[in-house]
C-alpha cells in the first residue's frame, strides 16, 4: 500500500552535513601547520607524510575488498586520510618509510577494520599506529632531528631526501637531536634540574613558532592551535576536551612547579611542549573514540590531561599523550553509560519528576 | 517578561519567505469534498446521514463517539454521493470510510446554533459544549478534540492559557497568517476558551521570526490586561508544547503528565480563532488555512480552504506543480507525514502540503555511525538516539526502552543532524511502534486468558448444577419409593 | 625402583573420597528428588488455556510438558502469538525465532452469514465464549474475544467459518524497519 512517497518516515530536510565535510575541514585545519612542517624538515618530511598517508589509504581498500564492503564511499569520505594524516604527524619526520608502513598497517588494519571498521573502533586508531611502533622501534622513533628548512644549505635535496626516507637514513649519532620534552627528562635522570635544564631547551617563541626538533604535530604549536580553534569556531569540536585536557595540564604543571621548581616543570612549559595543542584538539577529540555527551567529554578531556602529565612526569617516556588518550580511550565507554544526559520530564535516575505545586 | 533556556534543538534554514507575504486566500468551492470519518484522535465520528441526503452548509455529518471523539460537518450545501473507503492522508495509504459530498454550487448555510451573546457570562460547560458541538480539534496538527482539553480546567488547577503561535516548522507560514490578518479573531477565541477553562491569564507565544504577528498579536491583545504577547526564541522545537512550556515557565512537564498538571493549558492560534467563530456565529470548522509550498510547486500560497478539498484540486489552485516531487509532506518537513499521492483530502489536521524536491530533502544513502554525539547535543529531550539506534537496528525493544525511546517525541532533530544521513527518527517510530504493537497483544493475551477461565468456570459450574440436580432428584425417587 | 607406597595411598585415598562423594550425590539424587516440575506450571501459566490442539499437542498443559522438557518450539502456540512466544522464550532462557511469525500471523474467526445455519455448535466449543447466536438465529464472532484457537472451524457443519488473518488499520498500522544501511 506505501508508495514511493512513503518508504521513509520523517524528517525530510537535512542540514547540509556530511561525514566527508567533517573530514575535510579537519583537514583544512591541519593544512597550515602541515605546510610549515613539510617546509621546516624537507624532503624527507614530505616523502614520509607522502607515504603514510598512501600507504593508509591502500590499506584500507584492500581490507574494505576482503570484507566484502563497498569501497567508494569509505575512501571518498576523508576518514582514513585524516587518520594517516595525524599518524604522520605524529612520527618523526625523517623516519624511515618502513617505520611508517608498520604503523600504518597497526593502525587501520587492526585499530579499525579489526573492530569493525569506521565508527566500531574503540582505541584512535592513529595513536594504536604510533605506539606500536615506538614501543617496538624506539631509536628510530625518538631520532628527532633540528630543523632543516627546504632548501636552506645543509638540507638534504630530493636524491639525497629518498635515501634518507627510503634507504639508510639519516646518521643518528651526528644529526638526532633531542625534544625539549625528551630533553628535560634526560637531565632529571642525570640529576640536572628542571631549572637549569629548561634554560638550555628552545625559546617559548621558539616551539610556539616551531623551530625546534620534534614531529610534524609537536612543531609550530601556534598554527596547530589556530588550526584548532578554527575547529572551533565551524562547530567540528566543542570546547569540552580541549579546555578539559589543556586546563588540567597546566593546572597539574603550575601548581606542581610551585612545589618543586627543581623537579617539574610549570603550566606553560606543559601546554607548548609536545603533541599538547594537536592531542587536545585533534586526537582527543576524535568523535568515534571520545564520549557523547558534552559532561562525558570534560571528564575524558580531565582524565587525558591527568594521564598525560603523569607520564611525562613519572614514567618512562617523555611525551605521553598518545598512551594517555589510547588509555582514556578505553574508559570512554563506561564514561558514556554514566554521563548521560538527563531526560526532559525525569530526575537522573530516570523517574518522572515530582509534580510540584497544587492540582 | 522573563523566558527561560530550553535545551537542545536546531536552527534549521526556515524557507518560508516564499509564503510569509501571502495574505491568506480562499479556494473556490470544489465540486466533490472527501469528509473522513477520522480526523482526529480519538474514536472515529459516526455518520448520521446516508448517500442521497440533502444537506446545508455547516450542517451535522458525522456525531463523536464517546468522550475523545469530535464531530464533523459539511463545508457547503449538496447531496451525499456515498460513505466509501476513500484513501487516507496518511503514510499507510489505507483507506478510511469518508463522506463523499457533492457540492451543488450553492454554497447555503444551514440553521446555526445560536451565537453565544455573551461568552464571559456564559457557563463554562456551556463554551465547551459548543466547542464540541462545533468538531473544533487541535489545528496545530495534533488534532485532540478541543473541548476534551477545554475540560482539564475541571480536573486541574490552572494559571495560563498558553497560546502556541510558535510555528517552529520550516516552510510553514499560516499560523504567521492568521496571526497576522485575524488578530482580533484569535485573542478573541482565546479570551473565550480562559474563560471556560478558568485560566487568569492568557500568554501569546510567538517566535521572534514573525515581528509583524508579534506586534499584530500585541495590538490587538493591549486592550486586555492579563494577555501577554511574548517573542520567543527562534528554536525548533519551539512549538512542541513542553518546550513552549518550559520556555515560558520554566517549570519541566514530568514525563507522562500533561502541561495541565503544571497549571498551563497549550491551543494553537488557529484552533482560538475556530473557537471565536463557533461561540461568535455558531459555525463549525469546516474550513482552514493551509500553507501550499515546496520547490515543485509553481507557486506557494496560504490558502483558506474546505475541509474534504481533495490535495490534487489544492495543488492545481495553487499554479500545480513545475517538477515531480521527490516527497509530498503534509504537515511541516520536519514531524509531518508523507502523503501517497495527491489524491487525499484535506482535512483538519493538515497544516501545510509541501512538494518537496530531492535538493531540498537533502537525501543521502545512510553510512556507519562516526559517535560524533550531535544528536545527543541537540535532542530536546534529553535522550540519547547515538544509543538507542544500534539496539532497534537488533530489534532489541526493550534496551531502547530502557534508554527511554517512548519519551521520544519524534521532533526529528537528531536525523536533520546527523552527518551520516542515519534515519534516527525513523529507528525510533519503528520502536515506538513496535512497542504499542507488543502491549496491545498484551493485553489481548491477558484478556483471553480472562475469558477462557470464566468460560471453564462457567461449564464447571453447570457441571456441578447438573450433579447436584441429578442427584436432589435421585433423593426424591428414593423417598418416594420408601414411603408408601 | 622407587618405594610405590606413596603411590598407592594416594590412588587409594582419592578413589575412595570419589566412591565416597559419588554415593552422596546418587543418593541425594534418588532421594531428595523434586517430583514435579515447577516449571511446567509455569509455562501453562502463561498459555492461553483454550486447549485448542493447534500446537500439535491434546491440549496446553501437555504442550507446557514438552517445552520444560525442550521437546517442542516456543513458537508452536499460534492464538498466543508473538506475546506469548516471547513470554514462554523468555521463560526458557531461550532466543526465540519470531521471524516468520509474521506469515503464520494471528487469526480471527469470520463467520459467512450466507451459509451459516444457527445450529450453535460452534457457541458450545468455543473457549472464550467469543460467538453469541441462539437457535436457529444468526451466529457472529465478537472479534475481540476471539484469539484464533480454530476450534469453532473444525466443527462448523456447513464450514460457515473461516480463519482470516488480522487486518492492519490505521489505529494499529506503523513504520517499518529502516532498510539497511550501506555499510563502510
Amino acid at each position: 500500500m506505501s508508495s514511493v512517497y512513503t518508504d521513509k518516515s520523517g524528517p525530510y530536510i537535512h542540514a547540509p552535513v556530511s561525514v566527508q565535510k567533517t573530514m575535510t575541514t579537519v583537514l583544512l585545519a591541519l593544512a597550515p601547520a602541515t605546510l610549515f612542517d613539510a617546509w621546516m624538515f624537507g624532503w624527507p618530511a614530505i616523502f614520509l607524510f607522502a607515504i603514510t598517508v598512501a600507504t593508509c589509504v591502500g590499506l584500507e581498500a584492500l581490507c574494505l575488498a576482503i570484507a566484502g564492503k563497498p569501497m567508494r564511499p569509505s575512501l571518498v569520505d576523508g576518514s582514513v586520510v585524516l587518520t594517516g594524516w595525524l599518524l604522520a604527524m605524529s612520527l618523526p619526520p625523517w623516519a624511515p618509510w618502513w617505520v611508517a608502513v608498520i604503523a600504518s598497517i597497526f593502525a587501520v588494519c587492526l585499530a579499525k577494520h579489526l573492530f569493525g571498521g569506521l565508527g566500531q573502533n574503540v582505541f584512535n586508531p592513529a595513536m594504536v599506529g604510533r605506539v606500536a611502533v615506538l614501543v617496538s622501534f624506539p631509536v628510530q622513533m625518538t631520532a628527532w632531528v633540528a630543523p632543516h628548512p627546504l632548501f636552506a644549505p645543509g638540507s638534504p635535496g630530493i636524491v639525497e631526501a629518498l635515501f634518507i626516507t627510503f634507504g639508510h637514513g639519516f646518521n643518528l649519532d651526528t644529526m638526532s637531536a633531542a625534544s625539549a620534552l625528551g630533553f628535560i627528562k634526560t637531565e632529571l635522570s642525570r640529576h640536572v634540574p628542571v631549572s637549569q635544564s629548561i634554560g638550555q631547551i628552545p625559546t617559548l617563541m621558539d616551539m610556539l613558532v616551531g623551530r625546534r626538533p620534534g614531529s610534524f604535530g609537536e612543531t609550530s604549536a601556534l598554527l596547530i592551535l589556530g588550526g584548532g580553534l578554527f575547529l572551533l569556531a565551524k562547530r567540528i569540536i566543542s570546547w569540552h576536551i580541549p579546555v578539559a585536557m589543556m586546563g588540567t595540564l597546566f593546572v597539574l604543571g603550575t601548581g606542581f612547579s610551585h612545589l618543586d621548581p627543581d623537579r617539574f616543570t610549570d603550566g606553560i612549559f606543559q601546554m607548548t611542549s609536545g603533541a599538547t595543542f594537536i592531542g587536545a584538539f585533534f586526537i582527543a577529540t576524535d568523535y568515534v573514540t571520545s564520549p557523547t555527551s558534552k559532561r562525558g567529554q570534560l571528564v575524558y578531556g580531565f582524565g587525558c590531561g591527568l594521564l598525560t602529565w603523569v607520564i611525562r612526569t613519572f614514567a618512562g617516556y617523555p611525551e605521553g599523550v598518545a598512551f594517555a588518550v589510547l588509555l582514556m580511550n578505553a574508559l570512554t565507554p563506561i564514561v558514556d553509560q554514566y554521563t548521560r544526559p538527563r531526560a526532559f520530564g525525569r530526575t537522573r535516575k530516570g523517574e518522572p519528576l515530582p509534580i510540584r505545586g497544587d492540582k | 517578561m522573563k523566558l527561560f533556556p530550553v535545551r537542545g534543538g536546531i536552527h534549521p534554514e526556515y524557507r518560508k519567505d516564499r509564503t510569509s507575504e501571502c495574505a491568506v486566500v480562499a479556494m473556490p468551492m470544489p465540486r466533490i469534498l472527501y469528509l473522513p470519518l477520522q480526523q482526529h484522535i480519538g474514536a472515529p465520528a459516526e455518520p448520521v446521514v446516508q448517500e442521497g441526503d440533502l444537506v446545508k452548509k455547516g450542517q451535522l455529518l458525522a456525531r463523536g463517539q464517546g468522550v475523545v471523539s469530535a464531530p464533523t460537518h459539511a463545508p457547503t450545501s449538496g447531496r451525499i454521493g456515498a460513505i466509501d473507503r476513500v484513501t487516507a492522508p496518511h503514510p499507510s495509504g489505507l483507506p478510511q470510510l469518508t463522506i463523499v459530498l457533492e457540492a451543488d454550487g450553492r454554497d447555503e448555510w444551514g440553521e446555526l446554533a445560536a451565537p453565544i451573546a455573551d461568552p464571559f457570562a456564559a457557563e463554562p460547560a456551556d463554551i465547551k459544549a459548543r466547542v464540541a458541538a462545533s468538531g473544533i480539534v487541535g489545528l496545530g496538527g495534533a488534532t485532540f478534540p478541543s473541548a476534551v482539553k477545554l475540560n482539564l480546567g475541571t480536573q486541574h488547577k490552572l494559571q495560563i492559557l498558553l497560546l502556541n503561535g510558535a510555528e517552529c516548522e520550516p516552510y510553514l507560514t499560516c499560523d504567521d497568517r492568521v496571526m497576522r490578518e485575524y488578530a482580533g479573531e484569535v485573542i478573541d477565541g482565546a479570551r473565550i476558551m480562559a474563560h471556560a477553562l478558568g485560566t487568569p491569564r492568557i500568554v501569546v507565544g510567538i517566535e521572534s521570526n514573525k515581528p509583524q504577528a508579534l506586534e499584530a498579536m500585541t495590538k490587538a491583545a493591549s486592550a486586555f490586561g492579563n494577555i501577554a504577547v511574548v517573542g520567543v526564541p527562534v528554536q525548533y522545537p519551539m512549538g512542541s508544547e513542553r518546550h513552549l512550556c518550559q520556555a515560558i515557565t520554566g517549570l519541566e512537564t514530568p514525563a507522562r503528565k500533561l502541561t495541565a498538571d503544571l497549571g498551563v493549558v497549550v491551543h494553537n492560534v488557529a484552533t482560538a480563532r475556530a473557537v471565536h467563530h463557533a461561540v461568535r456565529f455558531g459555525r463549525p470548522l469546516i474550513s482552514r488555512v493551509v500553507t501550499v509550498t515546496g520547490g515543485a510547486m509553481a507557486d506557494g500560497r496560504n490558502v483558506e480552504v474546505a475541509i474534504g478539498t481533495m490535495v490534487s484540486e489544492l495543488v492545481a489552485f495553487c499554479g500545480g506543480l513545475r517538477e515531480a516531487p521527490r516527497r509530498i509532506v503534509s504537515g511541516g518537513p520536519m514531524m509531518g507525514a508523507p502523503l501517497p499521492s495527491l489524491e487525499v483530502p484535506v482535512v483538519k489536521g493538515t497544516s501545510g502540503v509541501l512538494a518537496l524536491t530531492a535538493a531540498e530533502t537533502n537525501d543521502a544513502p545512510a553510512g556507519p555511525c562516526i559517535r560524533c554525539g550531535s544528536c545527543v547535543t541537540i535532542c530536546p529531550c534529553g535522550l540519547s538516539p547515538v544509543e538507542m539506534a544500534p539496539f532497534i537496528r537488533k530489534d532489541n525493544f526493550e534496551a531502547a526502552a530502557g534508554l527511554g525511546v517512548m519519551d521520544c517525541v519524534s521532533c526529528g532533530s537528531c536525523s536533520y543532524v546527523c552527518p551520516s544521513h542515519i534515519p534516527l527518527v525513523h529507528y525510533f517510530n519503528y520502536a515506538k511502534g513496535s512497542l504499542n504493537a507488543a502491549d496491545r497483544d498484551r493485553r489481548q493475551q491477558e484478556r483471553i486468558k480472562t475469558l477462557a477461565e470464566a468460560h471453564n468456570l462457567r461449564l464447571e459450574k453447570a457441571a456441578e448444577a447438573k450433579r447436584q440436580a441429578a442427584a436432589a432428584k435421585k433423593a426424591q425417587t428414593e423417598s418416594q419409593a420408601t414411603t408408601p | 625402583m622407587f618405594d610405590l607406597g606413596p603411590v598407592y595411598q594416594s590412588v587409594g585415598s582419592l578413589a575412595a573420597m570419589g566412591a565416597a562423594l559419588g554415593a552422596m550425590l546418587g543418593a541425594a539424587a534418588k532421594f531428595l528428588a523434586v517430583e514435579e516440575n515447577p516449571l511446567e506450571l509455569e509455562l501453562a501459566g502463561l498459555l492461553p488455556g483454550s486447549q485448542c490442539g493447534q500446537c500439535g499437542f491434546v491440549g496446553c498443559n501437555q504442550y507446557a510438558a514438552a517445552l520444560a522438557k525442550n521437546e517442542a518450539p516456543v513458537t508452536a502456540c499460534a492464538p498466543g502469538g508473538k506475546d506469548v512466544a516471547e513470554k514462554l522464550a523468555k521463560k526458557l532462557g531461550v532466543t526465540a525465532d519470531l521471524s516468520d511469525h509474521e506469515d503464520k500471523g494471528p487469526r480471527r474467526a469470520v463467520i459467512d452469514e450466507d451459509l451459516c445455519i444457527g445450529c450453535l455448535r460452534c457457541v458450545q466449543e468455543c473457549s472464550t465464549d467469543a460467538i453469541v447466536g441462539a437457535p436457529k438465529q444468526m451466529h457472529t464472532v465478537l472479534a475481540d474475544n476471539c484469539h484464533g484457537c480454530a476450534k469453532c472451524f473444525k466443527v462448523c457443519p456447513t464450514e460457515a467459518i473461516a480463519m482470516c488473518k488480522v487486518p492492519v488499520t490505521l489505529g494499529t498500522w506503523h513504520w517499518h524497519k529502516p532498510a539497511p544501511a550501506l555499510l563502510h
